[in-house]
């Protein structure tokens, strides 16, 4: 189980987050949505440990893992999808999966990680992670990467950002499958409709707080049927007067 | 051959897939042993000031290895090596210095290697460099290339660890329908210094030249790029220069392409700097430590 109690971050004078308070259960796919700007990777980067929050507290399974850093908080067990896909010169994606794994493994053994990402998985085993590749292949890499720890918390920040559509609606097939093994509590960070049909529970953030939370059928009605007029052109919606 | 000179070889040698086909091991300024066979032939020069190696026309798949160890504190060994690759041949040279150095008297060795490639010819030479204890150890090496129509060379070269001073110049003269790669790694830690100079002529139509320089200065050491690429015919050349800085290490690089030719085609590019943050993020959450992270970073960028 994870608790995020409270969690408050500020900048610039701004309330990025204003005070957050989430439980996540194990063998649950959560989608974290909402507008650009409504704090939703800061949240991720707050339980992975790279963004400090100002107040406030994280527990895994019990435990305060507030004051840990982001290596310390991998060894206990969570996983961070990067929105933007890091590239490493020299490094080959064999090389970042032993990394991930933290044994030596064969490459036949790398390749059958690839392969869940929908890798064809000898072709890229001995490639650089570097711009050589595309961006759904960095993609398809890094879910990989951290998929590979088996982590009890995983997280994917914004998984669609920066890659074709065509690679985007195969990416969902590798969520999907990932809602149906993973043991640990998934959280995604998404605007995408397919990716939040997998969700079991939906949250919806606005200007850094939580504005309701729940199952797909419900959080569906707010976020696709309510505001209809907005689609209409020039117009706007009676809640946002 | 003691522990020491045999842990030396071991440190700037490269596997290959057979045993050299011809050799000379040169210790302390003397040749220590010597090997060749029909096709290539190792003479040395009066008065020991270094070989001559012929490679015959034809010759396919030769490996030459050229090692040179100096373990006697004080010495200033300067050697010239000449290497006369004939037409359509195909080699692999691999040369490298290894210095061990107890005591307080600097130990200097300055390598000249001249390549002479005739027509077609193709050679890989790659050269390492390698320094160790704690007197002061400082390498020149010198390379020149002059390469004839159609000849092919790549050369690799590197300097992890040890060497406290050297200025490494690599000069190239390239005809037509000639292309060389030159691939350099560095790393200078402690208060080392590191300058390396090339200068390539792109003399010949479809004269090609591509030189990536990868180095990493950390400490208090120093290192300093100098490039500078001409070109007079229809030719190609791209440049590279990457380097990474930690802690105070300093880095300075200077690319200079120069297109005598209005058909010249020339790139250069260099960047400088400190280990991108988010590197580093990506390899923690994975679970390594920073200083663990910092370590895959670099080797992976030397390798």
């Amino acid at each position: 189980m994870l608790e995020i109690k409270d969690i408050c971050f500020e900048r610039d004078h701004k309330k990025i987050l204003d005070h957050i308070n989430l439980v996540l259960d194990e063998e649950k796919f959560y989608v974290i949505t909402g507008p650009n700007g409504s704090g939703k990777s800061t949240l991720a980067k707050i339980i992975m440990g790279i963004t400090k929050p100002d107040s406030g507290q994280i527990l895994l399974n019990g435990e305060d893992i507030t004051s840990l850093s982001v290596d310390e908080r991998a060894k206990k067990g969570i996983g961070f999808a990067f929105q933007q896909p890091v590239r490493f010169k020299g490094l080959t994606v064999y090389d970042l999966l032993k990394i991930s794994v933290n044994k030596e493994i064969s490459k036949k053994e790398a390749c059958s990680i690839l392969a869940k990402v929908g890798l064809c998985a000898r072709e890229y085993v001995d490639r650089e992670v570097n711009a050589s590749l595309s961006g759904g292949e960095l993609k398809r890499i890094e879910i990989a990467t951290v998929m590979a720890r088996n982590p009890k918390v995983a997280i994917f920040d914004e998984p669609e950002a920066g890659i074709d559509l065509w690679s985007f609606q195969n990416l969902t097939e590798v969520f999907k499958d990932l809602e149906e093994l993973n043991k640990g509590i998934t959280l995604v960070i998404s605007h995408q409709e397919r990716i939040l049909e997998i969700a079991d529970e939906i949250i919806l953030l606005e200007k850094g707080k939580i504005k309701q939370i729940g199952e797909k059928e419900e959080m569906f009605k707010l976020l696709f049927e309510e505001p209809k007029c907005c689609r209409k052109e020039g117009g706007c919606c009676e809640r946002d007067r | 051959m003691n522990e020491t000179d045999k842990n030396l070889l071991k440190e700037i040698s490269e596997e290959t897939s057979k045993a050299p086909d011809a050799y000379n091991i040169r210790k302390n300024g003397k040749s220590v042993d010597r090997k060749t066979n029909p096709f290539i032939d190792i003479v040395p020069k009066e008065d020991n000031k270094g070989i001559d190696v012929y490679v015959k026309e034809n010759t396919l798949l030769g490996i030459v290895h050229i090692p040179v160890i100096l373990t006697e504190s004080g010495l200033k060994d300067v050697v010239y090596n000449d290497f006369h690759i004939g037409k359509n041949s195909n080699v692999i040279i691999l040369a490298g210095c290894g210095v061990h150095n107890d005591e307080h008297k600097d130990t200097e060795h300055d390598g000249i290697h001249r390549f002479y490639l005739e027509e077609n010819a193709k050679v890989k030479y790659v050269e390492k460099h390698y320094g160790e204890g704690n007197g002061k150890k400082i390498l020149n090496p010198v390379t020149e290339i002059f390469m004839k129509k159609g000849s092919n060379m790549t050369m690799d070269t590197t300097q992890i660890k040890g060497v406290d001073d050297t200025l490494r110049e690599t000069k190239a003269v390239l005809e037509e329908n000639t292309t060389l790669v030159i691939n350099e790694k560095i790393l200078t830690n402690e208060t080392q210094n590191a300058k390396t100079v090339f200068e390539v002529e792109l003399n010949g139509k479809n004269a090609s030249t591509h030189v990536t320089s990868r180095s990493v200065a950390t400490e208090n050491s120093s290192q300093e790029f100098v490039s500078n690429i001409v070109g007079n015919a229809e030719c190609y050349a791209h440049v590279e220069c990457d380097a990474i800085i930690k802690d105070k290490g300093l880095v300075k690089a200077i690319p200079e392409i120069y297109a005598k030719n209005p058909d010249a085609n020339l790139i250069h590019e260099a960047a400088i700097g400190k280990i991108a943050g988010e590197q580093l993020m990506k390899l923690m959450s994975l679970g390594l430590s920073e200083k663990e992270a910092e370590d895959v970073i670099i080797r992976g960028f030397l390798k």
